[in-house]
């Protein structure tokens, strides 16, 4: 399985702060798998993505397998 | 080298912080320390910070690196509140130690405007019983610039 943490307001988005999915996902994968809400999210630029920790550059190369966490991340309101 | 960068989850009282690390820090020029506090607007009964473990402590070890870097330090206290706070908590805390005021005083004006918008953390705030997400503000992109300028170009 694979765990999708919802930073920030795309956990409203997505109903729950974290969502489990079948794995292995790549970036199309991730896409059809997400609920309708979070794919235009997904789409923004703004929002980052990230592989167990690690920013990804280039989001399309996503590919997360059993065990992975991948974080979607929205732009930081912090201090 | 005193070097103190922690995410608590708890009410802090920053003069226990500041204290020490005055303390630990002998010899110095001069110390600068910054609070930030739970602002208490009218409406607001609530603010609430959320952070993603693997990203936020380590990007504040990397801002730290960044200031020892940029600046002649002798010791960087930063502490981060993550959860509910209510108006009047302390959010953050920033204090610097060097041999001259004004790498102090940078030090704690950089970290603080990275904090505020380059630092992985999000907030929301409860009005009138409702949860409310703030949105990065264009001041604090200005804010965060204004490091960003070559060296000399100013």
């Amino acid at each position: 399985m694979i765990t999708v943490v919802l930073l920030g307001k795309l956990a409203d988005l997505g109903g729950a702060p974290a969502l489990t999915l079948a794995a292995p996902l790549d970036w199309a994968g991730l896409r059809a798998a997400l609920p309708a809400s979070l794919v235009e999210a997904l789409d923004d630029p703004r929002n980052r993505v990230a592989v167990n920790g690690a920013l990804l550059a280039d989001r399309s190369a996503l590919q997360a397998g059993d065990g992975d966490e991948i974080a979607l991340l929205p732009p930081v309101s912090g201090g | 080298m005193m070097r103190d960068i922690r995410l608590l989850n708890q009410k802090f009282i920053p003069g226990t912080l500041i204290g020490p690390f005055t303390q630990a820090n002998p010899g110095l020029g001069g110390v600068c320390t910054f609070v930030g506090e739970v602002r208490c607007d009218d409406d607001v009964e609530a603010l609430e910070l959320t952070h993603y473990e693997p990203l936020t402590l380590p990007g504040m070890h990397l801002l730290a690196d960044r200031a020892f870097a940029r600046f002649d330090l002798m010791g960087l206290l930063m502490v981060h509140r993550v959860g509910r706070m209510r108006p009047g908590e302390p959010i953050v805390c920033v204090s610097a130690a060097a041999r001259h005021r004004r790498d102090a005083i940078d030090t704690v004006d950089f970290c603080m405007d990275h904090l505020k918008s380059a630092a992985w953390f999000w907030k929301r705030e409860k009005r009138a019983g409702a949860w409310h997400w703030i949105e990065p503000r264009e001041q604090d992109h200005a804010d965060l610039a204004r490091w960003q300028a070559p060296v000399g170009d100013t």
